[in-house]
């Protein structure tokens, strides 16, 4: 503690130049919190994935849909405690930059599969007895100031109605949280049956089924059982666990992961160039200081660990400051990604980066310094 | 009085390129303690090479260089730094302080290597600059100081550890005349008063007379007849 004030008026001996240095370590560290912020929320998410459930989807593609008529085949199956299905409505309130996660279930089955979405008995009766009824995550009613009984417009994006239009009214009569994870409060399901019969095609046909086993051990021969029962017919399925299935959903963005370690991987190798020469630069400018450093009695290894830890105060503050940007930043990620905040993981990751970092620019110059000849060095 | 530095036989060769160059050769000087030696000679005489030799900054190519009772040329370099630091205070020509850090700190710094509390480095570091009449200008960086007022924290730097021995490279060869006899009285007064043994190199014979005695150096070579002041 007691060479801090000799660090930090080293750090800060060319004011600009520190103040660039930091700039540019930051905005990498704000990049490094919000990306590997994303790839963790997914990655979460995955592993949130309940080991009951399974997906079942057209074996063509996520966007073909299943006739309605093959949720009977799959709950007579074996092993299946409960089947429901759901579809994608892709709706807006308002303003198409409103995105509203939004699909067509029915009440009991959809809220018996997923129990960890609590909604008070009272309202999931309202919601199978009211035809336009819908429930709103919690999050989603706060967003947009919705309560019971309000009356709420979405217009889809997919879904037009036989007089050509694609507006669609719902009137809200439950709400729903789940204390597991209150990223996921922010979906607006609505009755099937209102949807089946308002839309003008593809009727009797659902997005996916949800099947849930009895026994997770069984996970794999269910969903074989799934595939084979509608092998060889015009809607071939495909069913996986529903972590295989999230995988597989982001995997239809990209290798979220591979995309954040090669964007990561330029931003710190540009970056250990930029911080690399300004700390060379630092020190090549204080060499007589640096030899006066040790005329007073400072040995070689001391003055090589006072170089580093300024390499590292740099690097430090700069990723505190891009960290804490990050975490103040990416709550505003919710709508689009649905993760609410930083993970911790991540904000230890980049202290272990920015330590790597300050290590990897800092030991050149240090190493110099360690090597400095006093005389010589006096001498100029 | 016993001889707190002492070199024997000393020769001190440097390399540049192919060419081999001896600086000091065959030297042998003792310095008593509580003197105040001015060491004189033209340039490349080999002053600042034997102020080297005896602050620990150097090795010498052959001989002994005994000093506050330790052979200082067997020394490694940890050792070394570890001795400068108990033993030395460095004065410089252009003062040599961190830019960045006020007078205070600058002085402190020989402190950090000791275990002093803040607290006791603070009163330390207050004491000297009080001893070289600076107290005031404690918080003041070097650009906002005199070139005097520089050197006068230099030499606090230079004292606050309590050293054996006090050693300047031109003390006062950056300053006008009136700031350079301040100096040496300054100096002349820590000789007298706090028994600081101190060695100087200096081209002006004005600030030698200030010493008790005068070495000069020619080619490497004491001169004969080097005079007490």
């Amino acid at each position: 503690m007691k060479y801090f004030p000799l660090l930090w008026a080293a750090l800060w001996r060319k004011k600009a130049r520190t103040i660039f240095t930091l700039l540019s370590i930051t905005v990498a560290f704000l990049l490094f919190g919000m990306l590997q912020g994303v790839n963790a929320g997914f990655n979460q998410a995955v592993e949130k994935a309940n080991v009951n459930r399974l997906i079942t989807t057209s074996s063509i593609a996520l966007t073909e849909n299943l006739p309605y008529g093959d949720l009977a085949q799959i709950e007579a199956l074996p092993g299946v405690a409960g089947v429901a299905h759901a579809s994608w409505f892709g709706p807006y309130y308002q303003d198409p930059k409103n995105f509203v996660f939004s699909f067509p279930v029915e009440p009991e089955r959809y809220f018996g599969i997923y129990p960890e979405l609590i909604l008070p008995k009272e309202q999931l009766q309202a919601f199978i007895n009211t035809r336009t009824g819908a429930v709103i995550g919690a999050d989603l009613a706060r967003k947009y100031g919705w309560k019971i009984g309000d009356r709420v417009p979405l217009h889809s994006t997919i879904w037009t109605k036989p007089d050509g239009t694609s507006d669609w009214n719902f009137d809200v009569v439950g709400i729903y949280e789940n204390p597991t994870d209150r990223a996921q409060e922010n979906a607006f399901f609505f009755n099937y049956k209102y949807f089946d019969e308002g839309r003008s095609f593809s009727k009797g046909t659902v997005g996916w089924y949800i099947v849930r086993v009895k026994d997770p051990t069984q996970s794999a021969q269910i969903a074989a059982a799934v595939d084979k029962l509608f092998a060889n017919s015009p809607d071939e399925t495909k069913t996986e666990t529903e972590k295989e299935f999230q995988q597989a959903f982001l995997k239809q963005i990209g290798d979220i992961n591979m995309i954040v370690t090669y964007i990561l991987f330029a931003v710190f190798f540009a970056l250990l160039f930029a911080t690399g020469s300004t700390m060379m630069q630092s020190v090549r400018e204080r060499v007589p200081e640096l030899a006066v450093l040790k005329t007073l009695g400072f040995s070689d290894t001391s003055v090589l660990t006072l170089v580093l830890c300024e390499s590292l105060l740099l690097c430090l503050l700069a990723a505190a400051l891009g960290l804490i940007a990050a975490w103040a930043l990416f709550p505003g990620l919710k709508d689009t990604l649905g993760v609410v905040k930083l993970p911790t993981v991540v904000i230890v990751e980049g202290v272990v980066v920015a330590v790597l970092l300050a290590f990897i620019t800092g030991i050149f110059p240090a190493w110099r310094a360690k090597r400095l000849d006093i005389v010589e060095a006096l001498r100029g | 009085m016993s001889a707190i530095v002492s070199l024997h036989n000393v020769v001190k060769t440097y390399t540049r390129g192919k060419q081999t160059v001896e600086v000091l050769h065959n030297l042998s000087i003792d310095i008593a303690q509580g003197d105040f030696v001015a060491l004189m000679g033209p340039s490349g005489s080999g002053k600042t090479t034997l102020l080297n030799l005896i602050g620990g900054l150097d090795r010498p190519s052959k001989g002994e260089v005994n000093v506050a009772g330790e052979r200082i040329d067997q020394l490694s370099s940890g050792q070394l730094a570890k001795w400068r630091a108990r033993h030395v205070g460095f004065v410089f020509q252009f003062y040599n302080l961190m830019p960045m850090l006020t007078a205070e700190r600058n002085v402190e710094l020989p402190l950090l290597l000791t275990n002093l509390s803040s607290a006791q480095r603070k009163q330390n570091v207050q004491a000297a600059l009080t001893v070289v009449g600076l107290a005031e200008r404690a918080k003041h960086k070097p650009a906002e100081l005199s070139g005097g007022q520089a050197q006068r924290v230099a030499i606090a730097r230079a004292l606050v550890a309590d050293p054996t021995l006090l050693v300047c490279d031109e003390p006062t060869g950056d300053l006008d005349r009136t700031t350079a006899d301040e100096i040496l009285h300054l100096l002349q007064m820590l000789n007298k008063d706090h028994g600081k043994t101190i060695v100087m190199v200096t081209h002006d014979p004005k600030a030698a007379e200030f010493a008790s005695h005068q070495l000069h150096l020619d080619k490497g070579q004491l001169v004969e007849g080097s005079a007490h002041a």
